[in-house]
This record gives C-alpha cells, structure tokens and sequence, in this order.
C-alpha cells in the first residue's frame, strides 16, 4: 500500500538538543500508526513536524508524495496534546466557529452522531468533562473529513472507562478508511488500536513493525507461572532456569512442550498454572531500558 | 506553610528567570519617576497664561515690566486668530500681540482677564490697545471629556487586544488554530474589528447617556468625530496587536503595554494641556496616536473644526494603524 506520509531523515534539533535525530517513516494508507516512547523522546515533536506545525531542522515530510503546502492544513485532522479552545462558547458553537474555518467539512449533525456530542451541544466547553472534552477534541479534528488525522497522546488523563470509549471512538473513524497516527504512553492502548508501531527513543526510531511482529522478534519464549507452593525443590534446581518472582516460580522456555512434559514427570501440580505471553510493555522496557510509567 | 513556601519560591524564581520581564518591570519605575520629574520639574507654579503673538523675544522691549511680573506664563502663538479663540473659549486669559502697534485681547466674561487688564494697566500703563472677545467658558468637563474617553479607548484597545492574544497564545488556542486554514492577517484582523466594533458601541453608549445629563457642547459633526475616534481606536488596537505579536509571557506583555500607556496617559494632554509644557514635550506627545485622537476631538467638539481642519491627525491616525497593523502580522507567531 502507498504511503500517505513519508519523513525522510527528520531532525529537530534545538540549542543544545538534538530532540529528533534522523527519522525515517512511511506510513500507509488506512492504517494507525503508534508513536510510543518515553518521555522526552522525541515523540510529540516528530508528529508536530508530522503536522507541519514545526519545522524540522533536516529532512523531509511528503504528503501523498509532495511537500507540506497550503492544502495540507484543509486536507489533515490534529487533536494536540495539550490545546485549549475559546471561551466562553458552547460545544455547538465550536463545532461551528471550527466548520467554519474549512472549505469542505462533514456535516456537523454526523460529526455530533459520529462523536457521541449530542447530550452536551449546549454545555460550555470549559464545564465538560475531560472524556467529552476529547471526544469534543476529536471532532473538531474530524470536522473537515480529514484523510490524515494526528491523535497526539488523546486519552491521557482519561479515566479506564473512558478511555475505552475513546479507543471505540478511534476504531470507528478507522472503519471510514482513516489514517491515523496515534502517539500514546498506554501500551495497552497500542495494543488495542494500532496496526503498526514505531517506538521512540532519544530521538531516534529504535524498533518498528506490527505490533505481533516485533513481539515475536523480540521474544521467542514465553514464561510459565507456579506458585512456589505447587512447585517443590526441584524447580530450583539449574536446568529449569526459574526464578523467583515474589509468591511464583517463573520458567522462561522456548520449547512449552517439552518443558510441561519435564514439569509432569517431576510431580509439579500444574492446577494454578499460568502461561504469561509478552506485552507491549515487555518490548518497550526490552528496547528502550526503561521502566514504562503512563 | 511549607506548600505556600514552596509555590511562593517557584513563583519567584519563574519571575526571576524571565529576563525580559524583569527588566520591563525594573527600567518601567525608573522611567516614570525620571520622566516626570525631568518633565514637568523647573519654574514656580503660573497662575495667568498669557498669549503671545509676534514673538516672545518682543515682549521684553514692548513690555518689560509686564515680563517680569512674578507667576503668569507667556506662550508664543503664531496664528492670531487660533489665539484669539482660545481666549474665547476661556481657555487663554489673555493675549497680547506685540508685532505692531501693542494690543492685548480679553473675553468680557474672563474674571482672569479682569484681573490681567488691572495687571497691565498698572505696570505698562495705557499704551496697550484692548479688543475685548465675547465667548461663553468652555467647561472643564467639555475640555475634559475627550480626553475621559480617549484614554478609557486605549486601555480597552490596547490590553483588552494585547492580552487577549497573549493568552491565547499562552494556553494554546493559537496552536490549535494555526492546525486550521487560518491565516495569521485574518486572524489579527477579526480581532481587530471585534474589539474596534465593541470599544465605538461602548464610547457611543458612554457618550450618549452622560450627554442625556450633561449636555456636552458640541460645535462640529458627529461625522468627523466618529471618523478621529474609529481611526484612533484602530491606531491603538493595531499597537496592541503588535505587541502582542511575539511573545507568551504575560508579564513582558504588560510591562510593554504599560510603558506605551502611562506616556500617552500623561503627555498626551487627556488630563491636562500641555500648552505651557517644554517644546520638546510637545513634539514628544505627537508620536502617541491619543494626542491625536484628543487634539482632533476636542477641537471638533469645542472648536467646531471641520474635517479638513482636522486632517493631520487622521493621516497620521490612519497611516499608522496601517502600519503597525502590517508589521504585527508579518511578525505575528501562532505558538
């Protein structure tokens, strides 16, 4: 599939900090593509230079195959991380004073349906919850029927369940043929939306692909959980390769089989146990040697 | 205690920390407190102002007794007949021309000019020609008004622009409209008629219900006026979008409002005439669009002046409101 967007060697470099440091993406078509990383990585800028807010040092950003021109701000969809919006209107209103602002935009009535809006047209923007106010966020990100949509870090600071909401939400403008890159501190997140993922670190991609593909990349075992009180002696003992991970015994093995046949003929009661697979949240402290805080 | 300690030593070192803004907080004092001093510092206080056409340097061999009379202040004109108005509107006690044949002017109704003519009379004797003026006193609050109003026009125009911008740029509205096909003139210029379209109905509203009750005296066209005071209030928004234009701290945003505001506040000639002020202050209040804004409608409204008469001070009104409002938009930043 063609890419819709393209960066080429992208750098951002700042007095005395190279934030980004010569990124290469192509991201296709009708995909959501993550941007994950730690803090300070590099993330939110690349997607700014991404959305041509920024622009880079080096390097360069197509769309559709050509450079960032006027129509790309008509064309693209950005909810940013961190925005706010004029007081003092309703959400009706800004939904309007946004239309407004485009040439051609889907009509606001689906934007509302599409959203989730409609029990909270009249409400003040500044007296809306933070679950609405994304959704709100989104729409004005969707109002002009975008092909391309930028979601920097939309659902921190959510609570679960409306996070979850809001990933329902992102899945259905996915279904209508969206691109979407999303960045996002929630591996869960990735997991549950994204098609592909790069992740980020001192500015630099350090590992990209779907998110099956770099796991089983990563990680050819996977690990078997016993209660230390199911285990018996044995378990210690050098050819299990266990260790100890507080109440369980963990066995990491790249041949299951034959390690549950071994387990068996050691008299190991198997009732309680548990086959761990890995997550993104494995990859992520495996590539970038840190401990992932949302 | 310890939390109120510790967000009392973050705000300090922010404020600290912001360079710009401290030195506009440090140097805008300073330069009030010498400014003033400097300018209105020298000479003892003047009780009578007196007109002088046909040189002052004159006075003293036509009229040297008179020149040496202790606290009346003599001001050089060099149009005759825009002196003489002023006499008649009460705003001169006198005025004395000492080009030719010596001859001084007084309003009947002046009890100054009553005073001045005993004055005269007593120390040059009766070599003087009089010519008495008829003219009612203009009241303080009529001199006053234009001024009342230009100056509330410029702190609405340029802090309710520039902070407004300011803000937005702060909390990140700019951001998300620069995501938008928005262009940075379309921007300015909405902000621009907003504020221009609320400070004329405000002014207008202002006006009208404190002339329901005053009966301001009002000698030209309402025309005329509207024009000076939409050109002035444009001057003034389009300076406070030029400030606005840069930067994200609110802190350099009002420093640098303050120190257009408290000149134009004060040399501007709202509170009071700069008549007997130095030359050089003066020409010094012409570079701030309120003196314009104040000269041109008090002479419309006190003095009957017509558009043409006027016209200085809407060029200058009206090039550069169009100027400032083009370099605000080139220098303009969304973030």
């Amino acid at each position: 599939m063609s890419p819709i967007i393209t960066a080429t060697q992208l750098v951002k470099q700042y007095p005395g900090v190279r934030a980004v440091d010569g990124i290469d993406l192509a991201i296709p078509k009708g995909i959501c593509f993550g941007l994950l990383g730690p803090n300070g990585a590099g993330k939110t800028t690349t997607i700014e230079m991404l959305e041509g807010i920024q622009m880079p040092t080096g390097g360069t950003v197509l769309y559709k195959g050509a450079p960032l021109g006027k129509r790309y701000r008509e064309e693209v969809g950005i909810q940013f991380q961190h925005t706010a919006l004029q007081e003092f209107l309703t959400v009706r209103e800004t939904l309007e004073l946004f239309e407004r602002l485009y040439e051609r935009t889907l009509p606001i009535p689906e934007i509302i349906g599409l959203c989730s809006l409609a029990d909270i047209l009249e409400r003040d923007t500044r007296k809306i919850s933070g679950g609405q106010r994304q959704r709100l966020l989104l729409a004005l990100a969707l109002i002009n029927d975008p092909e391309l949509i930028f979601l920097d870090e939309p659902t921190t600071g959510l609570d679960p369940q409306a996070r979850r909401n809001f990933w329902e939400l992102v899945k259905l403008v996915k279904s209508r043929n969206k691109t979407i890159v999303l960045t996002t501190h929630y591996m869960e997140e990735a997991y549950a939306l994204c098609d592909e993922i790069a992740i980020m670190d001192k500015g630099r991609i350090v590992s990209q692909g779907t998110p099956m593909q770099l796991l089983s990349d990563h990680f050819g075992d996977v690990v078997l959980q016993i209660p230390n009180a199911d285990a018996g002696s044995k378990l210690t003992e050098p050819g299990f390769n266990a260790v100890q991970a507080g109440d369980l015994l963990e066995i990491r093995t790249n041949r299951l089989h034959h390690t549950l046949q071994l387990l068996i003929e050691n008299g190991v009661n198997l009732d309680r146990l548990r086959i761990r697979a890995w997550t993104l949240e494995d990859l992520f402290i495996n590539v970038t040697g840190k401990k992932h805080t949302p | 205690m310890r939390k109120f300690l510790a967000v009392l030593h973050a705000r300090n070192m922010e404020f600290l920390r912001d360079r710009s803004a401290l030195v506009w907080n440090l140097a805008m004092p300073f330069m009030l407190v010498f400014g003033l001093a400097f300018t209105f510092s020298g000479g003892s206080k003047d009780i009578y102002k007196i007109g002088i056409v046909g040189g002052i340097e004159k006075l003293h061999s036509v009229a040297p007794a008179l020149q040496s009379t202790q606290h009346l202040q003599f001001i050089p004109y060099d149009e005759l007949n825009a002196a003489i108005g002023k006499v008649k509107h009460h705003q001169m006690d006198m005025l004395i021309d000492v080009g030719g044949a010596p001859k001084y002017w007084v309003n009947s109704s002046s009890p100054n000019g009553y005073l001045l003519e005993r004055i005269i009379r007593g120390v040059e004797g009766d070599r003087f020609e009089r010519q008495v003026v008829e003219g009612a006193e203009i009241r303080y609050v009529d001199w006053f008004l234009p001024g009342i109003l230009g100056m509330n026009m410029m702190f609405a125009c340029l802090f309710g622009v520039g902070f407004v911008i300011v803000r937005y740029r702060k909390n990140g509205f700019l951001k998300r409209l620069k995501a938008t096909p928005l262009g940075a003139f379309q921007f300015l210029f909405a902000q621009l008629v907003s504020r221009l379209l609320l400070i004329m109905v405000i002014t207008t509203i202002v006006y009208t219900g404190c002339n329901f009750f005053i009966d301001f005296n009002m000698q030209g066209s309402y025309w005329t006026l509207l024009l000076v005071t939409t050109l002035g209030a444009m001057c003034m928004i389009s300076i406070g979008m030029l400030i606005a234009a840069h930067t994200a701290s609110e802190e350099l945003a009002g420093g640098m409002l303050n120190v257009v505001t408290w000149p134009m506040m004060l040399l501007s000639g709202a509170w009071f005439s700069l008549e007997g002020a130095q030359i050089w202050v003066q020409k010094l209040a012409l570079i701030f669009p309120l003196t314009h804004m104040v000269s041109a409608a008090r002479a419309i409204m006190n003095e009957g002046a017509t558009l043409s008469q006027v016209m200085p001070h809407v060029w200058v009104l009206g090039i550069t409101s169009v100027i400032f409002i083009a370099i605000g938009a080139y220098v303009f930043k969304w973030e």
